[in-house]
């Protein structure tokens, strides 16, 4: 029944009118918008397209903050290249990179299908957040805490069962793992809320006639959902890949970079240079070199998993 | 977006701190309005906001705001604070700091206020106010206090291994055997079923109290509570000469021996492993119960104190090879930000700070030992109220045992350097002639 009459609706929708504001003059509209523009620009010129291009700039220069930069050329970028701290940071931030996205995502999608078919409470919705409007610091402490080697309550368990105690923070193999599995944790509720209201664009129309063809939950899943969810999920693994690339303030309050350079992650490493060591030339150059490596993992995400189209349509 | 923003505000303010850069501390005569002073101990802020009560009791014109922040949190806003022209008139300074601040032109020197207010340098204990004399030799902190390191031991622990105190006073260790140190803290280290570190059936892998406790890591190119009381009882120095020194000596077999003994003490179970000390810290543990023996310095005698239901003892650290025992001594100063707009407000309360009147409430206080040898005796005395004897701290000193906090310049790339490499030393992950290479990378930047 609902299958046809949308159909008919869908036949007797008349072409779409002109938009009303075409016929009032453009200097005015322009004038308006310009108006509305004006704040998110003036944010956009101050805080990052004029930091933006003095970081560029920065990375040609050596600069310890105090004093005039001096200008060196390409320098810190031939440094760069032959910076083995550099190259580990980039291959330790990778890890991570591939441990949290890959676990948050598969998680979270799970997570917002249990959302939109079982779990209709709003109160279970919200408790999934939750962990999402806890402070990124505050929840790395707290597992810092509960992983704790010697008097953490994880360990205490570990040890209850009989295993050996793991050194979850301090065993290089274990820390980077852990710190990516921190944070899945904090952020797998905001994600799968992200690919819920996704989900919920799907028209229920589509599942019923997959329903009437005898497809079985899985199919329906992988022929429907998927492909229909794409432009969602591209649009979440750019924001979380970009967010993931960036991690900081796990590290920063737990390991600190260590065990010796086990989770010396490339914005950790940033931080140290400039603001340890005063190098804030080299620093401006690593983050330009993160900048250019940000823009080309979207640009590829943007191109191959075709974020910017619908099969809505 | 942290570097942007910190960016930012460093183009607006150069031209701020430069305008500091060519003063000089002047008299302290005819101060008046605000002075900002900031500190990083807690424990401590209660003596000096007495002091700051006092001082603005006996000048009326001048009021000190103080800020506490933590040790983290504390040298890169401070940082952050003289570039953006907001960092306070007078702070608290650390050795291991203020030569890269002198490198970049943000501190005042005191020496004329020295002269025009008669400072007297003699009240000082030993060696504390040269400290603070920079490379061309003028004066940039008054000394306020000074530390040594000790062995804090848990007596249920010790007696419960029949080691008596007296013989805790008395350890001897050598990078050979380890000596009578070696021997108590392999007893007093117990595994999960009873076994003792020295009896046959020991499991090193399954420890329950650990004889020694670690501070937190490899403790870098410095070692203060880890390994420095070791080292330098080898006759082994940092640099070339200190302070100012140019050259590091990480690359010397007494050091590398040394460190080679040290680190064996965690492979042997004797020790936490590196790995393990990620996390709560020593001090923690120590109140939990999970070490006998910490090695860790005087700042720190009233937390060790507070644990409930730990009996703790003091011992001094124990002798070297070469008979004597050492510590490192080093001292905190207070420094005036040369960019501060009330100089001669600032000059006034550096030399409060750094006089008996406000140095005698801080030994009273029993928190640091005061830098000034008649304020030392009040803090002595208040430890002693409190039932602690300090002695194995006092003892360094009058014996003449110490030696001091190495002071050069690159201390935050030296650590940057040293860090990794001692880790990766302790942990067992590289032996300990690669410290010979980190040596050198070390010295490359003093070329």
């Amino acid at each position: 029944m609902t299958i046809v009459r949308q159909a008919a609706r869908a036949e007797a929708s008349p072409a779409p009118a002109p938009a009303p504001g075409r016929t009032r003059p453009r200097s005015k509209d322009l004038r308006i918008a310009l108006l509305f523009i004006a704040p998110a620009f003036l944010g956009f010129v101050a805080f990052y397209l004029v930091p933006t291009i003095r970081g560029i700039y920065l990375s040609f220069t050596r600069y310890n903050l105090f004093g005039d930069p001096k200008w060196i050329g390409l320098k810190n970028y031939t440094d760069i290249f032959k910076d083995k701290l550099f190259w580990n940071s980039l291959w330790v931030t990778l890890e991570y990179v591939v441990l949290n996205i890959g676990f948050q995502t598969v998680i979270a999608l799970v997570l917002a299908v249990l959302m939109h078919r079982v779990a209709k409470s709003t109160l279970v919705r919200g408790v999934l957040l939750l962990p999402y409007l806890i402070a990124n610091v505050v929840v790395a402490m707290v597992w810092f805490w509960m992983l704790d080697y010697q008097i953490g309550i994880v360990n205490q368990l570990i040890d209850w069962l009989g295993l050996p105690r793991i050194a979850f923070f301090g065993d290089q193999a274990w820390a980077i793992p852990t710190i990516a599995f921190v944070n899945v944790w904090r952020h797998m509720g905001y994600t799968a809320l992200l690919i819920f209201a996704g989900l919920q664009a799907i028209p229920g129309h589509i599942y019923e006639v997959a329903a009437l063809d005898g497809a079985s939950a899985w199919k329906t899943f992988w022929r429907i959902t998927m492909p229909l969810l794409r432009p969602v999920l591209v649009l979440v693994m750019v924001v979380t890949v970009i967010g993931s690339f960036q991690v900081f303030d796990t590290v920063a309050v737990t390991t600190g970079g260590g065990p010796i350079n086990a989770t010396r992650v490339i914005q950790m490493y940033i931080y140290q240079r400039a603001f340890a060591e005063s190098d804030f030339g080299y620093a401006s150059a690593l983050s330009v070199i993160l900048f250019i490596i940000l823009g080309i993992v979207a640009f590829l995400q943007m191109k191959f998993l075709r974020g910017n189209e619908s099969d809505l349509s | 977006m942290k570097k942007t923003i910190g960016v930012l505000s460093a183009v607006a303010a150069v031209a701020l701190s430069l305008t500091g850069c060519g003063a000089d501390g002047g008299s302290s005569a005819d101060a008046k309005g605000d002075i900002s002073y900031w500190l990083w101990d807690s424990n401590q802020l209660p003596a000096y906001q007495q002091c700051a009560n006092d001082f603005h009791a006996a000048n009326p014109d001048l009021t000190v705001k103080i800020t506490q922040r933590g040790w983290d949190d504390y040298w890169g806003t401070l940082t952050n604070a003289m570039v953006a022209g907001t960092a306070p008139d007078v702070f608290t300074d650390h050795v291991s700091k203020y030569p890269d601040f002198i490198a970049k032109n943000q501190l005042l020197p005191l020496d004329d206020a020295v002269k025009q207010d008669n400072v007297d340098l003699s009240v000082y204990n030993k060696g504390l106010a040269d400290l603070w004399v920079g490379q061309d030799g003028k004066r940039y902190g008054l000394p306020k206090d000074w530390d040594t390191i000790a062995m804090f031991y848990n007596k249920k622990l010790t007696d419960a291994a029949g080691i008596p105190a007296d013989q805790l006073q008395k350890l001897a260790w050598n990078p050979t055997d380890g000596g009578t140190f070696e021997k108590a803290i392999a007893h007093l280290t117990v595994d999960k079923k009873g076994v003792r570190g020295d009896q046959p059936g020991f499991d090193k892998n399954n420890v329950a109290v650990y004889g020694l406790g670690l501070d937190g890591g490899s403790g870098s190119g410095v070692g203060q509570t880890q390994w420095s009381m070791f080292t330098g009882g080898t006759g082994w120095n940092f640099t070339d000469k200190n302070p100012w020194g140019t050259h590091y000596n990480y690359d010397d077999p007494k050091f590398q021996d040394t460190i080679k003994w040290w680190s064996s003490l965690a492979q042997k179970g004797y020790m936490p492993k590196l790995e393990t000390t990620v996390g709560a810290n020593m001090a923690d543990n120590f109140g939990a119960g999970k070490a006998a023996i910490n090695t860790q310095g005087s700042w720190m005698i009233n937390q060790y104190a507070s644990y409930k239901g730990i009996n703790v003892g003091l011992a001094p650290t124990p002798t070297g090879p070469d008979g004597k025992r050492a510590s490192m001594f080093n001292g905190l100063a207070d420094s005036i930000w040369a960019g501060t707009k009330n100089q001669a407000g600032a000059t006034k309360w550096v030399e409060y700070l750094a006089s008996a009147k406000c140095q005698d409430i801080v030994g009273k206080k029993g928190v640091v030992f005061p830098a000034i040898k008649s304020s030392d005796t009040l803090a002595v005395n208040a430890f002693k109220a409190k039932g602690i004897d300090v002695t194995p701290f006092t003892k360094q000193v009058a014996d003449g045992t110490t030696f001091l906090f190495p002071i050069t310049e690159n201390a935050a790339k030296i650590d940057g350097i040293m860090k990794p490499a001692m880790d990766a030393v302790l942990s067992g992950k590289s032996p300990v002639g690669s410290l010979t290479d980190a040596n050198n990378q070390v010295n490359d930047l003093f070329n």
